[in-house]
């Protein structure tokens, strides 16, 4: 019995972990779309993330330089993202997917050049970097059966995370700016004609939006590859996370159980004893991308009004147009 | 053109423009704009579409910036640079079309924008609503979402909008465009009681009896310039036209004759539609429309008009039951179209076209030319995989000719047309296929007083020609004038056909606002 | 409030030549941008793009491996280019580009003794109709649900990828393989001959260029596709079957995505890995976008970007710049592209300050 609930207790736990970056990239992917801007490019800035964190790290050994470069570098390629589409008016998925190529790009050749610039052919951060990062302990709540380890036993980076969500939900659904911002992301000519610096809201919450991926890349640099640079580290990830947003309706509580959900898919594999149900390991592999455009069928047939993507994603704004 | 009128004493300026231009690219929209406003007064900008009203009142409310020229608010020289500055001078304005957020609430909506005062919760703010609302008489609960109002509803709470930001200058932009005679009534209560208070209000609108039953003074535009500012006691609606369209102009609409024994064209049983969540769109509506008749529909808008023209235009399902055409060549052969996909309504013997209210969104493709768009409704004719453009060609030159339609060529993107020559296009490629039958939904909205009545011309044109004809219209001194009979639609229902020649505006409102008139009020309606 | 002293106007009209210019300008800056990262890192810049240049173009050698490259971007670049003309956003050319493949590899596999003249039609037939099966998915929960296609096709990938990887792990493992998973080489007789030194590719892949050019321009079809990206609305109106058009184009346009994939398998890498679509799938929608949707511009694209790609190999060799710079290169380069058009499409004008005031 007691190993039977351990087993369970340790898959939840890894499918925790597993989906950390998921969480932060679909949170970043809410905010962006809240602002009526559909970034495609969330793969890209979780690249960017990963390799600016990576490198933050590599170069000072401080982690939260680390972090600080995840969310600059992010937010950077975030921002390129907001002066084509928000000023420059570009197409929306054609720019996003460019910051992914983009994005992706940059981080291999950057993480690629590092590890031929190092003597042993391979690059890793610092150890007091990664040990920021490690399971931190609670005192006795760590030591709850069960619950102490689900709940208590995990890195700082994950509750980070944790409490950016919770703290998102509130800014949306209690602040004036969250009204504001709703309002942008809506119907951006109303919100205009009410005095909402509309370019403003864009401009900062597609920034933070794409910092908040550029941390959810970090976290995978960091602590999913245990700080060791690995190319190509986040393989479509980004690309979950933008599907995810829709699984949690626009909502940055329902993000937590999103991710949540798609940890225990990705994993599902390792967790599942071969000798129970005998299933090839790519057929695993899909299951995170089937459910995912389940999800993404069964919400466009029962779709309601409030659980829908902000009306203005996908077009641009432009206020002397006559 | 200074403001010709004396200052009444003791009611200072509350606007004084002075000399304003603004121009987009090569077009001027307002050229050497000057007027005044007084406190407590209710100014009418009396102007054709196009004549540059709206662009004037987006630049007192910080939309666009003038290119040149002065604003003087309550005497002093303000730049509104921003829907903000506006605020912060007491100006609010309500536009034409809302700008409201549909998934917020109405307490939301009315607080967008404005900032967070300390200790202000929902529960001060939901207060401070009510009491706005007892004050002018305005009655709408602020917890209800936007896309669950009515129309006059939804023109409420931006009147609210821009109360609960102590607004003492009100401009409002054809704010009677979509409500009943009641409601604009009720509308213009609230007007005056503003106007008791104090409050300065611009009314922006084409429609001359308004301006004639609420304004104290009256500003003419035309073309982006002044024409003069008069005041109302002193002017006729007559001499107003001729102000306004820079000539005099015969107003009086046509009415043709109908054959009093013209066979029926079609017909309309019991139909039901329902909407996109379920909802009855129509509801058991029932009519026919004879050959050489006009049939005109009023209603609030919103109340099936659409459903109702795309169903006879083949696009949407039938939940119950149907629509025939009759076919007068062929031995009065009833033809059942209920169910019938739009090209064979199109192209069956009893041809029917329809002209939707959204020109550039349904009836023709923006980015197209004129000659491409020729093509929409024919192209699959033709034999063979191909698309012979050539012809379509020919077509779309011989058609500018015939309707002297504005544009450089038949190659132009339609787009790049101006509103009236949009709807020539639109209204002459569908009358290219000899109708029988014809739909028109809104035909005249957004153009001049011209071109509205050059889309009249060839409305009764068809109609001599012997096509039944149903018009959606929502000018009811149009539909009064012009159609034979008029249809009232209300939460898809058919309130009543009544006879265009006999029935009065009010008996439409009420029949629009739902109110069933007995034979024996009618007569009192009549009278 | 910050006052803006520049505001954008649009254009009514636009010379083609100003617009040339513009793009022209956008290009010379990204290069420039380009240069200033190749500077960064310590080299000439002048030095790299030469040998990125000799490294595409100098040698014969050289040239065909562009032309290799550029064969399987051209064609999914057509495929893409239909389904964005309806506004369809298929994201999912890398994944029609693996079905495709996998369709024609079950025929070199098991049946490379047919000849010639019917196992080539026969793959590619079954390229075409295997991927625009797999695209007509997302196509008909887009007319039916109106499902986000972008999403849809984009997870559509991964799913493609898997099946390659199960194929190669399990039922078409090479049993000469000494149990690494790989899937056999095709027999001689299932690969494509050279013609002029590049195998036959390049004239399917011509061929196609007129079809689609011709389709989109001349045929009903192509009208069709035109109105119903507009609008749907006037589509309908129209009396056009809205559903069935997104099917049949998207079917159409990753059936074209397939035929690239059957070129690559059978053509340049004769056996079918999980690297057959190796990104061209993304890369050929900014080829498309750039092309403005333009199936003639598409050539010279497709053509510049294999040689960004192939000069990129290229220069790893010589300078050791990962070639990963590729896609940096592409995304600047693209980035310019797009914020060019910004300037096409609306004048800037100075907002004039000084206001006359009539007294």
């Amino acid at each position: 019995m007691h190993e039977s609930i351990q087993y369970i207790v340790n898959f939840l736990y890894a499918a925790m972990l597993t989906g950390v970056p998921l969480m932060y990239g679909t949170l970043g992917e809410v905010i962006t779309q809240k602002a009526g801007n559909l970034n495609l490019g969330v793969e890209g800035m979780m690249y960017l993330g990963a390799v600016f964190g990576f490198w933050g790290g590599y170069a000072t050994g401080s982690p939260v330089m680390a972090l600080l470069c995840a969310f600059a570098a992010g937010m950077g390629g975030a921002l390129l993202y907001a002066l084509l589409t928000v000023s420059f008016k570009a197409n929306q998925n054609v720019t996003g997917l460019t910051l992914t190529i983009f994005g992706t790009g940059l981080a291999n050749y950057i993480g690629t050049s590092l590890i031929m610039a190092s003597p042993t052919e391979s690059a890793t951060v610092a150890a007091n970097v990664i040990n920021a990062f490690r399971p931190v302990r609670f005192g006795f709540l760590t030591d709850i059966p069960y619950l102490g380890k689900l709940i208590f036993s995990h890195s700082w980076f994950v509750y980070l995370g944790v409490a950016l969500c919770v703290a998102a939900g509130f800014y949306l659904n209690h602040t004036r700016q969250g009204l504001n911002l709703r309002a942008v992301g809506e119907n951006a000519a109303a919100a205009d004609a009410v005095g909402i610096p509309v370019t403003l809201y864009k401009y900062v919450h597609i920034g933070v939006g794409g910092g908040i991926c550029g941390l959810g890349g970090a976290y995978v640099a960091l602590v999913t590859c245990g700080g060791t640079w690995t190319y190509n580290c986040i393989s479509g990830l980004g690309w979950i996370a933008v599907a995810l947003v829709i699984f949690a309706a626009w909502s940055p509580y329902r993000v937590l159980y999103g991710s949540l959900a798609f940890g225990t898919l990705s994993i599902l594999r390792l967790y599942i004893p071969g000798t129970v149900i005998s299933i090839p390991p790519s057929i695993f592999s899909m299951l995170p991308f089937l459910a995912t455009i389940l999800v993404l069928v069964i919400t466009s047939i029962r779709l309601t009004r409030e659980k829908m993507q902000p009306r203005g994603c996908g077009v641009n704004y432009f206020r002397e147009e006559r | 053109m200074q403001p010709t009128t004396p200052i009444i004493a003791g009611q200072p300026l509350a606007i004084d423009l002075r000399g304003l231009t603004k121009t987009f690219g090569k077009v001027i929209a307002n050229q050497d704009i000057s007027l005044t406003l007084r406190e407590g007064e209710i100014l009418s900008l009396l102007g054709e579409n196009g004549s540059g009203k709206t662009t004037l009142m987006n630049m007192l409310s910080g939309i666009y910036r003038p290119d040149s020229g002065a604003i003087f608010i309550h005497g002093q020289r303000r730049d509104i640079r921003s829907p903000i500055d506006a605020f912060k001078l007491g100006i609010g304005m309500i536009h034409q079309h809302f700008k409201l957020v549909d998934v917020l609430t109405v307490a939301e909506n009315i607080v967008l924008g404005t900032p967070a005062e300390k200790g202000m919760s929902r529960a001060a703010i939901t207060r401070k609503i009510a009491d706005l609302s007892l004050r002018y008489g305005l009655m709408v609960d602020p917890n209800r979402k936007i896309y669950e109002l009515s129309v006059s509803e939804k023109q409420t709470v931006e009147i609210m909008k821009v109360l609960y930001r102590n607004a003492r200058i009100l401009i409002l932009d054809e704010p009677t465009a979509v409500l009943t005679p009641q409601e604009i009534d009720r509308l213009f209560q609230i007007l005056r009681r503003m106007r008791e208070q104090g409050n300065a209000i611009i009314l922006i609108t084409h429609k001359l009896h308004e301006v004639m039953e609420v304004s104290d003074r009256i500003t003419v535009l035309r073309k982006g310039l002044v024409v003069d500012t008069v005041e109302r006691a002193n002017i006729t609606s007559d001499a107003l036209v001729e102000m306004m369209v820079g000539a005099a102009v015969d107003l009086s609409l046509k009415r043709p004759e109908p054959e009093p024994d013209a066979p029926v064209l079609l017909k309309v049983e019991n139909l039901c539609v329902r909407g996109a969540e379920g909802e009855l769109k129509l509801n058991d509506v029932s009519f026919d429309i004879r050959a050489g008749e006009l049939l005109g529909v009023a209603g609030v808008a919103g109340s099936g008009q659409k459903e109702l023209c795309e169903k006879l235009a083949g696009l949407l399902p039938a939940k119950s039951g149907c629509v025939k055409v009759i076919d007068i060549d062929n031995n009065m052969n009833e033809v059942d179209i209920t169910h019938a996909h739009p090209r064979k309504i199109i192209g069956q013997r009893v041809s029917m076209s329809f002209i939707p209210e959204d020109r550039l969104g349904m009836g023709l493709v923006p980015s197209m030319s004129i000659a491409d768009n020729m093509l929409l409704k024919t192209y699959h004719h033709e034999p063979g995989p191909l698309v012979r453009r050539k012809p379509a060609r020919e077509q779309a030159e011989k058609l500018i000719e015939r309707l002297s339609i504005a544009t450089p060529s038949a190659l132009t993107p339609v787009r790049r047309l101006s509103g009236g020559n949009v709807q020539k296009v639109l209204i002459g490629r569908e009358l290219l296929s000899k109708p029988k039958v014809l739909i028109t939904a809104y035909p005249v909205r957004g153009l001049d007083i011209h071109s509205s009545y050059a889309i009249y011309k060839m409305i009764n044109k068809q109609k001599k020609n012997g096509a039944a004809v149903l018009f959606i219209g929502e000018d009811l001194d149009v539909l009064l004038g012009m159609c034979d009979r008029v249809m009232v639609l209300c939460g898809g229902k058919v309130m009543d056909i009544v006879d265009a020649r006999t029935a009065t505006k009010h008996q439409l409102g009420a029949l629009m606002a739902g109110s069933i008139i007995s034979d024996s009020k009618k007569g009192e309606a009549l009278a | 409030m910050t006052k803006p002293v520049i505001r954008a106007v649009q254009r009514t009209d636009i010379a083609p030549g100003v617009a040339f210019g513009f793009r022209a300008l956008a290009i010379g800056l990204a290069l420039c941008t380009g240069g200033v990262f190749i500077l960064l890192l310590g080299h000439n810049p002048f030095a790299v793009y030469g040998s990125m240049l000799r490294g595409s173009l100098g040698t014969e050698i050289a040239l065909t491996e562009t032309i290799k490259m550029t064969i399987p971007l051209l064609v999914t670049s057509l495929g893409v280019t239909l389904a964005f003309r309806m506004r369809f956003w298929n994201i999912g050319a890398e994944g029609q580009i693996c079905i495709g493949a996998i369709a024609a590899t079950y025929f070199a596999l098991f049946h490379a003794d047919w000849p010639g003249w019917v196992l080539f039609p026969v793959m590619m037939t079954a390229a075409f109709v295997a991927a625009g099966l797999w695209g007509a998915i997302p196509a008909v929960c887009k007319a039916r649900f109106g499902t986000n296609e972008t999403l849809f096709t984009l997870m559509m990938n991964y799913l493609a990828l898997y099946i390659i990887q199960f194929l190669r792990e399990g039922p078409w493992k090479d049993p000469a393989g000494f149990n690494y998973p790989k899937i056999a080489r095709f027999a001689q007789s299932a690969q494509m001959k050279g013609v002029l030194g590049i195998h036959w590719g390049w004239i399917v892949a011509l061929v196609l260029l007129v079809l689609v050019y011709l389709y989109m321009r001349r045929s009903k079809q192509g009208y069709e596709i035109d109105v119903v990206g507009q609008s749907e609305n006037t589509a309908r109106y129209a009396g056009m079957n809205v559903s069935k058009i997104i099917v049949r184009t998207m079917v159409f346009s990753a059936g074209i995505c397939g035929l690239a994939g059957m070129i690559q398998a059978a053509g340049a890498n004769r056996t079918l890995t999980e690297s057959v679509a190796g990104g061209v799938g993304f890369t050929a929608i900014t080829v498309a976008w750039l092309s403005q949707l333009n199936p003639l511009a598409i050539l010279p694209v497709s053509f510049l970007f294999a040689m960004l790609q192939r000069g990129s190999g290229f220069i790893e060799s010589i300078f050791g710049i990962s070639n990963a710079a590729a896609a940096v290169l592409q995304g600047v380069l693209l980035f310019f592209m797009l914020g060019c058009e910004f300037f096409v499409r609306f004048r800037l004008t100075v907002r004039k300050e000084g206001v006359s005031v009539h007294a």
